[in-house]
């Protein structure tokens, strides 16, 4: 079952000004490494075919000693067209390193990444405290325009990557990191958390949802709207849920506010869950809830012990916050 | 220094059947249990490192089939997350600390004094002591892991994933304790292979006559006196973190950074710890096989020392993802390019070797082949992790998991191997198994590229390391199965080579003293050399004693049958540090079970500190501190006689 993310996470390929530098830079590199080893081995291989005595290992004994001469110039031609290669890389080195080192335009936007065991906290950033709001593991962006991130930490180290849009930035307690990223084109950008962080490192992934700004606005605006009040067939679930789940998660406009876990206010409108570890449909959200430590084992989140008419309920509200 | 008496004679003998028999009866020690514990014979702790490190790399190997089993396809759940990441920690730290450098102390320990003419080494008691509380460190932390405790954050251990609040099991303490033991055993080795080199070389073998191997390993073992003291500290400190509330690297007061910084600043010299001796046995066994000297010596010692120092300049390579500032960026990227240059000096001078010489295309030459361009393969995915911006995409992905790899199988596991078929005949006095060892070495040289080229690739598509399991449909599944395949075709590999030692060790044919007809000490004496190695003090004349008629280099000839016999006593000459010309006569210790008891009394200390048992710990410290006084007690037979002479 595939993530929630296309492309894959192959850095080869880039969707943006950085990670575009960057990609040419490491294409340039395998190129050249590629070529050293070709030359090195053909150099080797041909050495040993062409001038071997014998295949028997008793023979060396046998074979005189000699010290013909000549050999220093191998050295030294060799290391000086290596040191030429060397340094040829470290300009190109230095000058990505210049280019990539800050935005080229001032940023659209600025969001704040915070690393948990094992999921992703963004708050986006604004003067007006009115226009804040925070989701989780799944981000949306404007295509076109560079984006601030500033990450930190809530534990243990973590590491914020999306390898086709740029490189990695490692989240340290008690310090904040920045750095940028830029898409070009939309898509669903998978990322993955790339420091060790405990148990669940593996099912750490992000989605990096690269829009039009049209689109992008139309999200915001959408993220902004606290829950809606519920009525009907999901009145009871949202009763459960105050009960059973509000203590870790918030749903904003209700009196769900709990810290622990994912901010769940328009979860149903993501695309992952359980930091992207499974798709977002019906089947998943119901055996997450109902055991979230048989699917990410040691995860934060406790198994439950709902029954089965309360795990529908629950599913269904779930469902609801779009 | 202890010095004999100067009025007896020295004069230079030939050596007799009398004179050997002396000589035995002086060295040999007890035989029996007794004997094996309490000897100080290097040869014995030679081989000893050798094979301890070889167990460890079947574990650490094992460990690593069995996680490679997890990865051959997604979602897999043959381990737990618990399970996966103790694995990978004790794989990463078994191959590391207890494997990649031990064996290479191993070659050291039992060549040291063969390479250089000598007896022993300088100090034969630490010599025993350094290799036990090795021994026990390794079984220290593999304690844990059997008990369940299994460290659990990497073999980089980095808080505050490795502190209290997030790992609150004695998991951390099992690995903080076993390697402050385990630094006390490199820490005293290295000083043992410095002093050995600098007063122990045979008598005109001056400073530009050493072989290789002991330039790489003394260079490594000033690279471990610098470096290891970094991260015995730090292990300290996480461990008073972690048992005493102190706040050296948690968020608090203190910096978990701190830790990254004191650990590569360790950690990156630590990589040439492991391949400098490993690379000092292809310069000194490649030429045997090439039927010529090593191509440009000199420069490829200059080279070697010269990766050593600025290997202590380029830690922060280890860190360029944790948002350092883009001058200490710029410094530290420029700094890891230059410091290819001297490898760039040996490949060159090996390529040179060959060429310029006429290979006989052994076992030992085939593993030394294939090492020359491994070693390649792993430098320039080096080059490549050196540029900060693609280091940043490339760190932490399987990509770099590809180029440790290539650094320790191609630089470390080959060249041991190759070595193995070069002196296992001076160590049991029986060849290797040529026919085995061409299986063994394509097995070996085929499975690891299969296993760990496309792993490059893996790396490339973006997938992380440490990670217990993936998900379908990024591209990373049939790479990991190749690699799964390629795993166990590699360990079929290993077990040909242990085949081989095993039947070759009784069924072997006979080595006689100078198998492949090689140039230094050690193939002067017989295989195995006798307890006392050399019977007369060889002397020296030139860099390649035994190839003198051939090569003519100085004019002067060594002397090796005819020379000072010293067989008044356990003794052995010391020379001048540069100029190797005599200097003293120095009594050796006999054997004693001091240094292995030092050694036990170190580790229940460790244990006793580990569970808070401080009466235990008072104990263990008095019962080490009277090992110790055991060990240094003065002995007449050990003291100065007479002042030498000054000249
Ligand atoms: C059969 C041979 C080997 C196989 C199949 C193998 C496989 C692996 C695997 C699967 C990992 C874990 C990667 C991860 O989860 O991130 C790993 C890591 C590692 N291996 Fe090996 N390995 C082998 C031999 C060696 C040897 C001989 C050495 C050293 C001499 C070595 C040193 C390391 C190190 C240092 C790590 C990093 C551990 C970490 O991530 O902290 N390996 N290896
Ligand atoms: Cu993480």
């Amino acid at each position: 079952m595939p993530t929630p993310a296309d492309p894959a996470m192959n850095y080869l390929e880039a969707f943006g000004e950085k990670a575009e530098a960057i990609s040419l830079l490491t294409w340039a590199l395998l190129i050249l490494s590629i070529a050293v080893v070709a030359i090195i081995a053909l150099l080797t291989a041909a050495g040993v075919t062409m001038r071997r005595t014998s295949l028997a290992a008793e023979d060396a004994k046998r074979e005189p000693v000699l010290r013909p001469s000549g050999g220093l110039s191998w050295i030294t031609v060799g290391v000086a067209l290596s040191t030429l290669a060397l340094f040829a890389s470290m300009a190109w080195n230095a000058y990505t390193m210049a280019a990539v080192n800050r935005p080229p335009r001032a940023p659209a936007l600025t969001i704040e990444v915070i690393g948990h065991q094992w999921w992703w906290q963004f708050r986006y950033k604004s003067d007006d405290p009115a226009q804040t709001f925070e989701t989780a593991n799944e981000a949306h962006i404007p295509i076109g325009a560079p984006v601030r991130l500033e990450v930190r930490t809530q534990d243990v180290i973590h590491s914020f990557w999306i390898p086709a849009l740029g490189e990695k930035i490692d989240l340290i307690p008690s310090q904040t990191n920045v750095t940028w990223f830029e898409a070009e084109k939309p898509g669903v950008y998978r990322g993955q958390c790339a420091e060790y962080c405990g148990q669940q490192h593996a099912h750490m992934a992000i989605a990096v949802v690269a829009e039009t700004p049209e689109a992008f606005q139309a999200w915001r605006v959408a993220q902004l709207h606290p829950a809606e009040a519920q009525q009907g067939g999901l009145i009871e679930g949202e009763a459960l849920f105050q009960a059973r789940c509000s203590a870790c998660h918030t749903v904003r406009g209700t009196l769900a506010g709990g810290k622990l876990g994912p901010d769940l206010t328009h979860v149903a409108s993501r695309l992952g869950i359980a930091a992207n570890t499974l798709q977002n449909t019906t089947a998943t959200l119901s055996g997450w809830i109902a055991d979230p430590q048989r699917i990410k084992p040691g995860n934060k989140m406790p198994t439950l012990d709902l029954q089965a008419s309360e795990l529908g309920a629950i599913r269904r509200y779930v469902q609801s916050l779009k | 220094m202890a010095v004999a008496d100067s009025d007896r004679s020295l004069e230079l003998q030939q050596s007799g059947a009398p004179a050997r028999e002396r000589l035995a009866r002086i060295w040999e020690g007890e035989a029996g249990l007794r004997g094996w514990l309490s000897t100080v014979d290097h040869k014995e702790y030679g081989k000893r490192y050798i094979a301890t490190a070889f167990i460890f790399l079947i574990l650490g190997g094992l460990e690593a089939l069995v996680m490679r089993v997890q990865l051959a396809g997604p979602n897999k759940t043959l381990l737990t997350p618990e399970q996966y990441n103790q694995l990978f920690s004790m794989h990463g730290l078994t191959m590391i600390f207890l494997y990649a450098q031990p064996v290479l102390s191993g070659f050291s320990v039992y060549l040291f004094p063969l390479l250089l003419g000598a007896r022993d080494m300088a100090f034969p008691r630490l010599n025993a002591f350094s290799y036990w509380i090795y021994l026990f460190s390794g079984l220290f932390i593999y304690a844990g892991f059997v008990l369940g405790y299994g460290p659990n954050d990497g073999w980089f251990n980095y808080p505050p994933y490795a502190s209290m609040r997030y790992n609150p099991g004695p998991n951390m303490d099992f690995y903080a304790i076993g390697m402050i033991l385990f630094g006390v055993s490199s820490t005293a080795g290295a000083a043992n292979f410095v002093v050995t080199f600098l007063r122990a070389r045979a008598p005109g073998m001056s400073i530009n006559r050493v072989p290789i191997l002991t330039w790489g390993t003394v260079t490594a073992s000033f690279g471990i006196l610098f470096s290891v003291p970094a991260v015995s500290l730090a292990f300290f400190l996480l461990w008073t973190d972690r048992q005493f509330g102190t706040d050296f690297f948690n968020s608090g007061q203190g910096q978990p950074l701190l830790w990254q910084h004191l650990f590569w600043i360790f950690a990156h010299p630590w990589v040439y710890v492991v391949v400098l001796p490993a690379m000092g046995i292809v310069s000194d066994a490649l030429p045997i096989f090439c039927r010529r000297p090593l191509v440009g010596y000199t420069v490829v010692v200059l080279a070697t020392v010269a990766t050593m120092v600025m290997g202590f300049g380029v830690w922060l390579h280890h860190m360029f993802a944790t948002g350092i500032p883009y001058l200490a960026l710029s410094f530290f990227s420029a700094a890891s390019f230059v410091i290819t240059i001297p490898s760039a000096v040996a490949v060159f001078a090996w390529i040179a070797t060959i060429w310029t010489g006429r290979p006989v295309l052994s076992t030992a030459f085939l593993f030394f082949a294939g090492f020359i361009v491994m070693f390649t393969l792993g430098g320039v995915s080096g080059v490549m992790t050196a540029a900060a911006p693609a280091d940043q995409q490339l760190t932490d992905t399987y990509f770099v998991v590809a180029h440790i790899h290539y650094v320790l199988i191609g630089i470390n596991v080959l060249a041991v191997m190759g070595g193995l078929y070069v002196w296992f005949p001076k160590m049991t006095g029986r060849l290797l198994d040529e026919r085995l060892g061409r299986w063994n070495f394509w097995t070996v040289f085929l499975g690891f590229n299969i296993a760990f080229l496309p792993m490059h690739w893996t790396g490339l598509a973006g997938m992380p390391r440490r990670i217990y399991t993936y998900p379908e449909g990024l591209g990373w599944t049939a790479v990991n199965v190749v690699t799964t395949i390629g795993a166990f075709i590699l360990a079929a590999g290993v077990l040909l080579l242990l085949v081989n030692m095993y039947v070759s060790r009784r069924h072997g044919a006979a080595a006689g003293p100078d198998p492949w007809g090689g140039p230094t000490l050690e193939w002067a004496t017989t295989s195995p050399p006798p307890t006392y190695n050399f019977a007369v003090i060889p002397a020296v004349a030139s860099r390649h004693p035994l190839w003198e008629g051939s090569l003519d280099e100085s004019g002067e000839r060594s002397s090796l049958q005819r020379g000072m016999i010293l067989d008044d006593g356990k003794e052995m000459l010391t020379t001048t540090a540069l100029d190797a010309e005599p200097d003293a006569i120095q009594k050796m210790p006999p054997d004693t079970l001091a240094p292995l008891l030092a050694a036990l009394a170190a580790t229940a200390l460790g244990a006793a500190a580990l569970l808070h048992a401080w009466i235990g710990a008072t104990i263990f410290t008095l019962l080490l501190f009277a090992a110790l006084l055991v060990w240094l007690w003065p002995q007449r037979a050990m003291g100065q006689i007479s002042e030498q002479a000054h000249v």
